[in-house]
């Protein structure tokens, strides 16, 4: 019988310990087929943060640096500017890269660091337990916002990756969701993308993924995916926010 | 050639290659310093970093990637490092981190002060961690104990601090560079990807308390080697001294000029340099307290060192303190006067 389908070589032999339907677990499934079909992953190293994927590195079969919470883009810029010839990509949540890592990530795109950042944008800050995210929509309960958010007290959610877009060095900035098969797949064919930017020296890429976090959203993972579609995206629309390669 | 500059052309020749800094008074000579040389050797990378912290981060990055790499700052710069520099003891990764002080608490003034005394030696951010301190004393010994911290930081993977003060970065001192010796740092310690090897991580996260506490214990191993074998400092006219001056940098410069004025005047009084602050010589300091009953600590703060002193002496002979604060510089005239009164109580 052929085989079809099978554990990318990027992805160690060991169980994810990701809560069922968590986006995280299909991210790193992506980026893990993005790096064996880029033939790289003797040359990557991956830059995990503070957050739910604090541990990816028991999971990615490749070279990995833990970076403290919100540090991702400066560390990676650190080991991008020794080594420029390596794929270096850093992982980070909706809080780790929009509260906390704001700076690290705003000034890293600016100078148009060459390095790849995977966004995971869940509307909540998971690993501390559902807490507000810069991310959370307005109505959005956490146990931070037990009302709800609302502007006034809480501000509005951060459009982070628009914000990115506006800066020269950023070159490619998508958002995409990991909520359908098709979805999915335009994940998939992002994240390649953003890593072949890299290979070709072109500048800061990032692509920020909407993903589903049953657990604090108190929702069955269906209902999850749903969410995704129905609320989250109506914020945080789908789709190339800035390439600068496109245009020519 | 003036200090912070100094710092600057040891680090380089020292065969560092990577440094990210964030402006800050009194220290900006040295910022300055690598943004202009770095470019002068081959991989050199300068970044003006947004905010220590990024810079201190953009260090971690640089180190595990395998280059010798620098940061450095004055006082409220080093407070928002030290997340970064706990990180780094915690990787077990070597970098080298300048902390130029000025007068604090909060953002204080741009003069000199050894205030950051405490932060420094007692790890300075969270968890069970130390680092290497080196105090210099002059131009040429910040070149010296630049290129030494190097050397250290690679030997124990730990990160190393060179503390000094305002005084110390902008004096002007003849220098002379020693040829550094070849880097020794084993290739299975850096991330360079997998090649066709077997992929590794870093990380200083250990969910497991068992394993954390292995870790910790690892790491204090490593520190007890470290106090065994690197403790550094200077005796200046102990020989007959009936009382002894413990100071180190700036305020071990202003003693010595004040032990020259007090000797004249016929008062038999020496001094104790630490040159590491950490590991701290309080063994030396225990054993002259065979000999001498008394020790007068000297500081530009209101008394940390003075602590350790304390410590080391556990009783053994009485034990005083003249310290200025806020950035305020003491004469020899102003410390001689001190130690007269002393002599005479
Ligand atoms: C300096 C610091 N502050 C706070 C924390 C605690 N902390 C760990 S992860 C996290 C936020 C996680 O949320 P997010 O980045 O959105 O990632 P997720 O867990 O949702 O994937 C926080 C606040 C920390 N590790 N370090
Ligand atoms: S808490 Fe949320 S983000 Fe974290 S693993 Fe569970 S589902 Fe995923």
């Amino acid at each position: 019988m052929k085989k079809v389908f099978s554990r990318p070589r990027t992805l160690k032999d060991v169980p994810f310990h990701y809560c069922s339907g968590c986006g995280h677990s299909i991210t790193h499934r992506l980026i893990a087929e993005a790096i064996d079909e880029l033939g790289i992953a003797d040359r990557t190293i991956g830059i995990p943060p503070a957050g739910c994927a604090v541990i990816a590195y028991n999971y990615f079969d490749i070279d990995m640096l833990e970076a403290p919470h919100g540090r991702g883009c400066a560390v990676a810029t650190g080991m991008k500017r020794v080594l420029p010839d390596r794929i270096i990509f850093s992982y980070q949540g909706d809080g780790d890269l929009a509260a906390i890592g704001t700076a690290e990530t705003f000034h890293a795109a600016n100078r148009g660091e060459n390095i790849t950042v995977l966004f995971i944008n869940n509307a909540v800050y998971g690993m501390t337990g559902g807490q507000m995210a810069p991310t959370t929509l307005l109505g959005q309960t956490s146990t931070t916002t037990p009302p709800g958010r609302t502007a006034v007290l809480d501000g509005h959610p951060v459009h982070f990756s628009e914000v990115l877009a506006t800066l020269a060095g950023a070159v490619y900035v998508e958002r995409c969701a990991v909520n359908s098969p098709a979805n999915i797949a335009r994940a998939k064919r992002a994240i390649r993308k953003a890593f072949q930017y890299q290979m070709q020296d072109r500048g800061f890429s990032l692509v920020e993924i909407l993903s589903q976090c049953p657990t604090n959203w108190k929702m069955r993972p269906t209902d999850a995916c749903r969410w995704v579609d129905e609320v989250m995206t109506k914020e945080f629309p789908l789709g190339v926010i800035k390439d600068l390669q496109a245009k020519g | 050639m003036q200090g912070n500059r100094v710092i600057g052309e040891a680090a380089i020749r020292a065969g560092c290659r990577f440094y990210a800094g964030y402006p800050i008074t009194p220290q900006n000579e040295l910022t300055e310093y690598m943004a202009e040389h770095m470019r002068r050797v081959k991989g050199g990378v300068f970044i003006q970093a947004e905010s220590e912290l990024a810079a201190i981060n953009m260090v971690l990055g640089a180190s595990a990637a395998g280059a010798r790499a620098m940061t450095s700052s004055s006082s409220p710069g080093i407070s928002l490092k030290q997340e970064g520099i706990s990180s780094l003891a915690a990787d077990e990764l070597p970098a080298v981190i300048v902390n130029i002080m000025r007068g604090g608490p909060g953002l204080g003034n741009i003069l000199p002060s050894q205030g950051d005394y405490f932060q420094a030696t007692r790890g300075g951010g969270h968890g069970d961690y130390r680092t290497i301190v080196l105090a210099p004393a002059s131009v040429q010994e910040l070149a010296d104990l630049t290129m030494d911290a190097f050397d250290l930081a690679d030997r124990y993977r730990n990160p190393v601090l060179l503390l000094a003060d305002g005084m110390m970065g902008q004096m002007m001192e003849p220098v002379e560079f020693r040829t550094p010796s070849p880097r020794q740092y084993r290739e299975e310690y850096i991330l360079r990807g997998k090649g066709t090897g077997k992929s590794r991580f870093i990380r200083a996260l250990i969910l497991d308390a068992i394993r954390m506490e292995e870790h910790n214990w690892k790491l204090y191993r490593k520190y007890q080697v470290i106090a065994e074998e690197e403790v550094r400092f200077e005796t200046f006219w102990t020989d007959d001294a009936e009382i002894l001056i413990v100071a180190y940098g700036t305020a071990a410069r202003i003693a010595k000029g004040a032990i020259k004025r007090s000797r004249e005047m016929g008062i038999a009084v020496g001094l104790i340099r630490p040159i590491t602050l950490w590991p701290f010589p309080g063994e030396v300091i225990r054993r002259f307290a065979e000999e001498v009953g008394s020790f007068l600590v000297f500081e530009m703060n209101t008394g940390q060192m003075l602590e350790d002193v304390k410590l080391a002496l556990e009783g053994r002979a009485r034990v005083d303190f003249y310290g200025r604060p806020g950035g305020v510089i003491p004469t020899p005239a102003e410390l001689a006067k001190v130690i007269a009164y002393q002599v005479k109580r």
